[in-house]
């Protein structure tokens, strides 16, 4: 297994109550598999998707990701993990406007102190988006569709273990969006990365190899999608999995 | 070995340093206009050292100096003698003042006659008119005179003078005398005339106030070491004064060294101004960035690193702006000896100072560095998760940390503060005083926040309330820019109110119901002569103090000599006070500007702090002045004994005085009982008001041939020689003022650009609403006009309170508030304020207000 929670919780203080967002999550992600995790607004899937990559510390249970226990590390500890072993993908992009192209794709080598070849890498990730005549734009002017095959291209450039993508499509136009869909797809397979998605978008849902389905900050389905049936690979879950009880209607996503 | 990570961040904060130039750079000026002050004073400071120190035997005319206020003793005689017979050439310069009358023109001024001996100056060369005529001064009936003189007597080249009972033919003019200090010749311009002519004049009467010095050339620089070891303290237990010319030049170079260090204090002033224009600006720099921050933390970049990168910049653009500011400085080094040539003792000739410019850079970077670290602290809140969700709440930086760093702040100012003061205490000083106008502008702050808060009206146009509403919302930027504004209108409002005090005070000192006119060396049987002289009106108010030179023979039994060699402490009297020869005076009243501290008065009036009744027995009684009672050691019924002439007096201390100096008025050390003096030799002081100009003219004419010996001086002449030196000083203050007063205004554009983006969405969001523009503007200018009242407010108050201080305690002048310049201020830089902040939202309002709710949402 490459990713295992367990018994994962978040609590937030709001306006000085107590806010459970996320309770007793457990879930195991497979080495290469590509997991989406879906849910309404509120449900906790952003936050889900914070803990995982450890961007946040749970309030409850645990992460570990081939073998390495977040929680066992420090803050900076865990920036570090996340230069090492993990790329991310924005729903805004979040491309920092005052690089270029290339050099947005550069970031994620130059801080884990990789600058030997990072030029080169990131020409060649540029190139495989198709966007080798666009290296030295800035994000302002490039299209939105642009903008996230940039960030693509730099999610993979440190050659992550995992990757997580947040509503990677959720500010395109449908046709925009498919194409940087099989953009993700090609690139996943081609660099053998474990993928995480969150995602509203139920068609995009049915591409990945399992489908978990959150509800009130609780586990409500964990499933095998489309994607399972073409890669054989994937869910340790059992299909069809039933929620638990419901937590708080007001928690948050 | 460079960690990866510190390579990393550089890299990064030089890739994103290109945005960082544009939108922190212009708010760099204010380090630059600073650092320009600072190291144009520092090197014009070591351009006057050199100056001085290489002139410093020119400066002389000679090597060594003796110097007295009486005639030459034998002893000293032998030992010219001596010297000379060593080798060593010698020249005596003997200046008094007298009345001269030309002839020709009827006019009569008050000069310096200044007889020299062959050879001197021994060193420089002099400049005549006509060409190479110095050394005619020598020849039996002639003078050269300062061409100064020529317009005040209304004489030319060839003229005849009057100079006491000598008739002198004018030689030629001195152009230029290089011992001559520049502001000296602004107080009374000379006649160079022979030793011979002097005699003949017969200027040199008793009680004449002359000034005797000889010179020697002594190259040899270890026979001057000798010499001054063998003689300096022999010849002071004499009177007589020893100095080297090396001794002289640290002395002028000290001096205006000292002056210097009070101009780098306002360019230091300038400089920490720009620091809070950097602080400001790295603040809304750091607000901008938060998103970038929460994708590189997510991307993998640890806390340090993030800190770094914007750290880096910082100081890149601290360094850049520093740069700026050494390369300005040393453009302004240049043009500071022609601002000042009219006070500096010396042409000063400009060199390149890499230890200036080397602190100058120094300083700059350091006050970008400990200014941004504070709002610098920030970037470390930031989360990874504010990347994925805008509503997270940022964590806080560890309270010590922003403890440590205020700390580290506060040191680094106090440091620069004593660095660059004259003293460290008035360093000290000036660091506390800023820590008080920040403390209280702090506490003005607050107290505006919590007061809207209470006060704000529940009715009342609705942008009124709004913009007043803005001022306590929720990270307001009310506090920053209070402290900002206050402090650049403290700064200006403060150097407006010394200067404009000062001028005030020497007004009142000479000016209207003063004394104007001076007449001294009267004889006792002369002065109702030279009374019946002045204009009728004048007469009654004329003031006449009798003057006997003495020194001091004992005190309580004991000789001088058994006083000096008693053991250091505070009951033996300073060498001066022992030494120096008193001008003492005797009358029944005291003085307009006198206060009787200690004792009684002869008529029994008591002293203010102490009124012990002093019984003298058959010994006359003696007042001193507070001051000189301290320096001498001796109190109330302590018995001093005087040398009058060679009479010895003995008198006891019944009262103490304290003297306002500064008034225009007879003012003396020690005051003897009426009776005691009356049969020592004297002379006798006049002083008078004659406000007519043609008036003091016409007594000048006639005192000089009815009473040659009796000198008078024209005391408004005197002010004016003040006031174009004062004026100077102003002109060089009100230069770097304008420095401070720049920074003021880049620190006000910062401060008001802070908070641009939460207006930008409140703009936006209004207009969404159905504001018109109009209404928008409204809300912005009702919270500009709130701010800058009674920011600016607070700071023309605290001006206030800090010249109240300053002004009696450092410039010893009484403080009256100009209420309308301050008012000026107030408006001013209000005015100025809502300018500004107006002219920042202009734009805001021009775009349309979806772009801008778009940006607020989720730009990187």
């Amino acid at each position: 297994m490459l990713i295992v929670a367990e018994g994962l919780g978040k609590t937030y203080t709001s306006g000085g109550r107590p806010l459970r967002v996320l309770d007793s999550v457990d879930l195991e992600i497979a080495r290469e598999s590509v997991v989406a995790i879906v849910g309404p607004s509120g449900s906790g899937k952003t936050t889900l998707l914070g803990l995982l990559a450890g961007l946040d510390a749970p309030s409850s249970g645990r992460v570990v990701i081939d073998g390495q226990d977040l929680a066992g590390l420090t803050e900076d500890g865990r920036a570090e993990f996340r230069a090492r072993r993990i790329g991310f993908v924005f729903q805004t992009f979040h491309l920092l406007p005052t690089m270029t192209a290339l050099e947005n794709v550069m970031v994620p080598l130059e801080l884990q102190g990789s600058f030997h070849g990072a030029r080169e890498r990131a020409a060649e990730l540029l190139d495989r988006v198709g966007l080798s005549d666009r290296t030295d734009h800035y994000p302002a002017q490039l299209s939105g569709g642009e903008q996230q095959r940039v960030a693509l291209a730099r999610a993979f450039s440190n050659r992550p273990a995992i990757l997580f993508a947040d509503e990677p499509t959720g500010n395109l136009d449908q046709a925009t969006g498919a194409g940087i869909v099989e953009m993700l797809e090609t690139l996943n397979r081609e660099e053998s990365t474990t993928l995480v998605l969150v995602t509203h978008d139920l068609s995009l849902a049915e591409r990945a190899d399992r489908v978990v389905a959150l509800a009130g900050g609780r586990l409500s389905s964990d499933r095998p999608g489309r994607g399972s049936d073409a890669r054989g690979a994937g869910s340790q879950a059992p299909a069809g999995r039933e929620p638990a009880a419901q937590a708080s209607p007001e928690a948050g996503g | 070995m460079i960690p990866a990570w510190v390579r990393g961040a550089f890299r990064l904060a030089l890739r994103e340093g290109r945005h960082s130039v544009r939108r922190v750079g212009p708010y760099m000026v204010s380090i630059t206009l600073g650092v320009t002050a600072l190291v144009a004073i520092q090197s014009f400071r070591a351009d006057v050292a050199r100056s001085i120190e290489r002139e410093a035997e020119v400066l002389m005319g000679a090597n060594v100096r003796l110097s007295a206020d009486t005639p030459w003793s034998d002893t000293v005689l032998a030992l010219r003698d001596s010297l000379e017979r060593e080798g060593a050439r010698g020249a005596r310069v003997t200046s008094v003042a007298s009345m001269v009358l030309a002839p020709s023109s009827d006019v009569v001024r008050l000069v310096q006659v200044r007889a020299l001996d062959d050879g001197y100056p021994f060193y420089g060369t002099v400049r005549t008119t006509p060409e190479g005529v110095w050394g005619a001064h020598l020849e039996p009936g002639r003078a050269l005179v300062d061409p100064a003189i020529l317009p005040q007597l209304e004489v030319g080249i060839g003229d005849s003078i009057v100079v006491g009972a000598a008739t002198l033919v004018i030689a030629g003019t001195v152009d230029g005398l290089p011992t001559d200090l520049g502001f000296q010749t602004a107080v009374g311009p000379r006649i160079h005339v022979s030793h011979q002519a002097l005699e003949q004049a017969r200027l040199l009467g008793f009680g004449s106030l002359a000034r005797y010095e000889l010179f020697f050339e002594v190259p040899s620089s270890a026979d001057r070491i000798t010499l001054d070891e063998r003689y300096d303290d022999a010849l002071s237990e004499v009177g007589v004064g020893f100095t080297l010319a090396e001794q002289q030049a640290r002395r002028l170079s000290r001096g205006v060294d000292f002056l210097g260090r009070f101009l780098a204090l306002v360019g230091l002033g300038a400089l920490l101004l720009g620091g809070v224009g950097v602080a400001s600006a790295i603040h809304v720099y750091v607000q901008e960035k938060r998103s970038a921050v929460a994708v590189l933390r997510c991307l993998g970049a640890p806390q340090r690193t993030t800190f770094l990168i914007y750290l880096l910049q910082a100081v890149g653009l601290g360094v850049l702006g520093s740069a700026a500011g050494v390369v300005a400085g040393m453009s302004l080094q240049r043009l500071l000896p022609v601002v000042l040539a009219g006070i500096l003792p010396v042409p000063v000739t400009p060199e390149l100072s890499l230890t200036s410019a080397a602190t100058g850079l120094g300083i700059g970077v350091w006050v970008a560095f400990v200014f941004a670290l504070l709002p610098l602290l920030r970037i470390r809140d930031v989360t990874p998760l504010q990347a994925l969700r805008a509503d997270v709440e940022p964590a806080t930086t560890q309270p010590w940390l922003g403890g440590f760093v205020v700390l580290v702040l506060a040191g680094s100012v106090t440091a620069l503060c004593v660095l660059e003061a004259p003293e460290p205490d008035i360093g000290l000083g000036f660091a506390g005083g800023l820590a008080v106008v920040i403390g209280a502008l702090w506490l003005v702050a607050r107290g505006l926040v919590g007061l809207t808060r209470r006060l704000i009206p529940r009715r009342g146009p609705y942008p009124v309330r709004q913009g007043i509403s803005n001022l306590f919302r929720p990270r307001n930027q009310t506090v920053a820019v209070t402290l900002a504004l206050g402090l650049g209108t403290f700064v200006i409002a403060l150097l407006l109110e010394v200067e404009g005090s000062v001028r005030r005070d020497l007004t009142l000192s000479f000016g209207d119901g003063q004394p104007n006119l001076l007449l001294f060396d009267i004889q006792p049987d002369q002065v109702e002569g030279v009374r019946a002289l002045l204009p009728e009106a004048a007469r009654a108010g004329a003031q006449v103090s009798p003057l006997v030179s003495a020194r001091i023979a004992g005190i309580n039994g004991e000789t001088p000599d058994e006083l000096r060699n008693r053991e250091r402490g505070p009951e033996r009297p300073e060498g001066w006070a022992l030494r120096r020869e008193y001008r003492n005076s005797y009358r029944t009243d005291l003085g307009g500007g006198e206060e009787l501290v200690a004792g009684r008065w002869w008529d029994d009036t008591p002293g203010t702090e102490d009124d012990t009744r002093v019984d003298p027995g058959a010994l006359p009684g003696l007042s001193l002045e507070e001051g000189v009672a301290e320096s001498l050691g001796v109190g109330l019924g302590d018995t001093l004994t005087w040398n009058v002439s060679g009479v010895e007096i003995p008198s006891v201390v019944t009262s103490l005085r304290r003297v306002d100096w500064e008034r225009l008025e007879p003012n003396f050390f020690a005051i003897l009982e009426p009776g005691s003096l009356d049969d020592a030799p004297q002379t006798v002081i006049m002083l008078a008001r004659v406000p007519d100009e043609s008036a003091r003219s016409a007594v000048q004419r006639d005192l000089v041939r009815a009473f040659p010996n009796v000198s008078a001086l024209d005391v408004s002449r005197v002010q004016a020689a003040i006031e174009s030196v004062l004026d100077l000083v102003r002109q060089a203050l009100a230069f770097l003022g304008g420095f401070a007063a720049l920074a003021g205004v880049v620190v006000l554009v910062g401060t008001m650009a802070t908070s641009r983006h939460q207006r930008a969405n409140e703009g936006a969001l209004l207009r969404t609403l159905g504001a018109r523009r109009g209404q928008v503007r409204a809300v912005f200018l009702s919270e500009y006009v709130a701010l800058g009242t009674i920011a600016t407010l607070a700071g023309v108050l605290l001006a206030g309170a800090a010249a109240g201080v300053l002004l009696p305690s450092v410039f010893d002048v009484r403080y009256v508030p100009s209420i309308g310049l301050l008012g000026l201020v107030w408006l001013g830089v209000t005015g100025l304020t809502v300018l500004v902040g107006l002219a920042g939202t202009r734009k805001l309002l021009d775009r349309p207000p979806l772009p801008v709710l778009r940006e607020a949402g989720g730009e990187a």
